[in-house]
């Protein structure tokens, strides 16, 4: 890519004006900008929340939220990310926590403060019915906060945003962790084969394997893969 | 938005030819001699022109890839003499540097066997490669299956390299640790009942992969996290650590660590230091992108090599086949080998498969560099960067409705944010540097030939041999997390000794000095540079290497 063949723009980083090539994510605008960030940038690749960013683009009243790394930037956008979010995070031992009681509402009872604003769902980048999730919290629904949540890239801007002054996305993962803990059947397939392992049923023929050649090896391995055949 | 009008010709010719490729089409399988000539004449792993000998250190002579070099010949990013190793700032049994999935289980697992636990991070808890794990985790847990097979896979995929006791302990313990992570409550996809659902990442013989959508790394990383916090084990955030210190005989003792929000350097002493400093992936191997996290600078090799830490198979590099090539925003980026497990194949600019798509990592991008360089067959973008096609849209066809979205809710949701549905239209795909395969040497205890101190993960070598297979890395960084930290809390050291130094590290300054060697570097690096034009040159990488191809 070469510089005198892009077009230039002109964005706003907390108020001050940088020239960068349109396109680029607001990540690579800071960058290009000469910004060498330390908090606000993480995988790059938009799981991982550490870039939340808020924004206002030129002649909107809008407050925007967003992460860095996926945020194309619009000309004249106005823009400051956050290093950090403090939120509410209990202790608790998942094991011993009643799943069907009202134990949920004792670990975090400003769940009952949710004033229903949707100011959450509006600010989340991974467009989460944060909101939904959240009733359903409250309703006792843990499946339901499970399937809505379960692309939660704990950015923490929900949290930021919430004028009844919840964390919902650590509210969602102690609901998912609760869940997965105490509402998922047990697998006995797994069960038997921790169980067979730890009885020695496969030592005999793996401390064989580490004495077999490499030759050998590869004839079991394509004997392996001739049975499995195309299917996946 | 979809794709630019440069680019709509090549996908219309997939979309004409994908029906000729349905009706279980299947590009063939090559053979064992085929692979070999194919690695050896397009995987950058043999060529020679892009790995050079170290020049000093405990690891003298050891191949390694230019970039790992100049840090590692680099002066200690410490001053020295800023630094009073007797004013101690913090006093641990066990201490774990990084906290992917490695260092929180190895945290988890020291302190649930009675050790004192702290643990130190570049930057925030979780921040790291296992978050952006996307296919999932194998483990044989299928009745047809079993540990031996396991085995059997993992060392012809590490082409036989791998350190056979390792591997053992990989396979044995993996069922457990799907156990131990579920009974956690991470939500792996389930049928009603409770059975995993399982699928075949490429180069195993079963289904043996377990997902939790596309989003299995970040779904254990915010469980594992979670239970952290839960535990109340001291994080240190946003304070590396830069070198480690050794006593009299050359064991390890402790870390200095650099607070990046305030410049000052931290002396932790410690009974044992456990490292998962993670990958090399941001120092940009042989020029190419990186699916990798921001931290990834190889940290731990650095430091561990400065302190007499034996390195093994750093050469090797695993480009993982399917990076994005397009949009430039996501360049590098992975998309899932799951989605190839799934039915997508790989065709180049005239909609034709060239490779079967359960290749295995290697063989699969040295095939498409060769489609790209020699065979220019490759997709050519508007900024430059080449790649070829990953037929998303097969996906439904073939599964049914909805499938997609089901299992890759996360990739769907990225591309439709830049105008791309992979439900209509393919990707475009080139290989990115994904992993490390070797690093310092272990043992089935993690523990590498410095005495107190541990690896775990991608920085540690030996579990996956020159080659390391899918879902393979995520139960490497859990069973050997878990056996490092067990193994620490019960062996660390008691007594106190004589002296504490960064000797070592002087010594490395000097040697340097000694050997005329020159680096405009201090290392560890701790994050890349990408300000002002390097911002943009992420697409350059992908130009050298397609005119070295030729």
């Amino acid at each position: 890519m070469n510089e005198k063949t892009l077009k230039m723009i002109s964005i706003y980083v907390m108020g001050k004006r940088f020239t960068v090539p349109e396109d680029l994510t607001i990540l690579k605008a800071l960058e290009f900008s000469g910004f060498k960030i330390t908090r606000g940038c993480g995988c790059r690749g938009g799981v991982c929340g550490a870039c939340a960013t808020v924004y206002r683009n030129k002649g909107d009243y809008h407050i925007i939220t967003g992460l860095a790394c996926q945020t194309v930037i619009e000309p004249e956008i106005n823009l400051v990310q956050l290093p950090y979010i403090s939120s509410n995070k209990p202790f608790y031992a998942i094991r011993e926590i009643n799943p069907d009681s009202l134990d949920i509402v004792k670990i975090y009872p400003e769940l009952m403060r949710c004033m229903g604003c949707n100011a959450c769902t509006k600010s989340c980048p991974v467009n989460i019915p944060v909101m939904n999730y959240i009733s359903a919290a409250i309703r006792g629904d843990l499946k339901q906060v499970v399937e809505l949540s379960i692309e939660c890239v704990m950015c923490g801007l929900c949290a930021a945003r919430c004028p009844a002054e919840l964390s919902p996305y650590n509210i969602a993962l102690f609901i998912r962790r609760l869940y997965g803990t105490h509402k998922l059947l047990k697998s006995p397939q797994l069960e038997k084969r921790v169980k067979d392992i730890k009885q020695g049923v496969f030592r005999a023929e793996i401390s064989m394997l580490k004495k077999t050649d490499n030759k050998k090896l590869q004839e079991m391995f394509n004997e392996l893969q001739a049975k499995k055949g195309a299917s996946v | 938005m979809s794709y630019p009008a440069g680019m709509r010709p090549s996908v219309e010719k997939v979309e004409q030819r994908r029906k000729d490729r349905l009706n279980n089409y299947e590009f063939p399988r090559l053979s064992t001699e085929e692979k070999a000539l194919l690695l050896k004449n397009h995987h950058p792993d043999f060529r020679d022109g892009d790995k050079v000998n170290l020049r000093s250190g405990a690891n003298k002579g050891e191949r390694v890839p230019k970039v790992l070099a100049a840090v590692m010949e680099s002066p200690s990013r410490l001053n020295l003499d800023s630094v009073d190793l007797r004013k101690t700032d913090c006093k641990t049994d066990v201490l774990v540097i990084g906290s992917g999935g490695g260092g929180v289980t190895a945290a988890l697992t020291a302190h649930e066997n009675g050790a004192k636990v702290i643990i130190a991070t570049k930057l925030r808890l979780g921040d790291s490669n296992t978050i952006m794990a996307e296919g999932g985790i194998a483990v044989a847990s299928l009745p047809e299956d079993s540990p031996v097979a396991h085995y059997i896979d993992t060392m012809v995929g590490g082409r036989f390299k791998n350190i056979p006791d390792v591997v053992e302990a990989l396979v044995n313990e993996a069922p457990s640790i799907l156990e131990w992570l579920t009974n956690l409550g991470a939500c792996f996809d389930r049928k009603a009942d409770g059975s995993y659902f399982n699928h075949m990442p490429a180069g195993h013989s079963f289904k043996r992969s377990h997902s939790v959508k596309d989003l299995t790394g970040l779904e254990l990383m915010r469980v594992l996290g979670d239970e952290i916090r839960n535990k109340d084990i001291e994080v240190l955030e946003f304070c590396p650590a830069v070198e480690l210190i050794l006593g009299p005989d050359g064991q390890c003792v402790g870390a200095v660590l650099e607070d990046l929000d305030t410049g000052k350097n931290l002396v932790i002493e410690a009974g044992a230091v456990i490292m998962a400093t993670g990958g090399m992936g941001r120092l940009h191997p042989n020029g190419f992108p990186t699916s990798n996290h921001y931290g990834a600078t190889a940290d731990g090799i650095v430091m561990a090599s400065r302190a007499n830490a034996k390195l093994l198979y750093i050469e090797y590099i695993q480009y993982h086949p399917t990076g994005i090539a397009w949009p430039e925003q996501m360049l590098g980026m992975l998309l899932s080998e799951a989605i190839r497990a799934e039915g997508a194949h790989v065709v180049n600019c005239d909609g034709e498969p060239f490779v079967n798509r359960l290749e295995t990592r290697d063989a699969l991008s040295a095939a498409i560099l060769r489609e790209c360089g020699l065979r220019e067959k490759g997709v050519k973008t508007l900024t430059g960067t080449m790649g070829v096609w990953l037929d998303t849209p097969m996906i439904d066809i073939k599964g049914g409705k909805g499938n997609f979205v089901r299992r890759f809710a996360g990739i769907h949701q990225r591309f439709k944010k830049h105008g791309i549905d992979p439900l209509q239209e393919p990707l475009l795909v080139y290989p990115t540097q994904h992993y490390q395969n070797g690093g310092v040497a272990i043992n089935v205890h993690g523990q590498s030939n410095v005495p107190y101190l541990y690896m775990v993960g991608e920085v540690a070598g030996g579990v996956h041999g020159h080659n390391r297979l899918g879902a393979n890395s995520l139960v490497d960084i859990f069973v050997f997390g878990r056996r490092a930290g067990r193994h620490a809390a019960e062996n660390f050291r008691k007594k106190p000794v004589a002296k504490i130094s960064l000797d070592h590290v002087k010594a490395h300054n000097e040697e340097l000095a000694a050997l005329g060697i020159v680096s405009n570097l201090t290392s560890p690096l701790l994050l890349p540079d990408y300000r002002f034009e390097k911002a943009l040159t992420s697409t350059n990488y992908v130009n050298e290497i397609v005119e070295a191809e030729r």
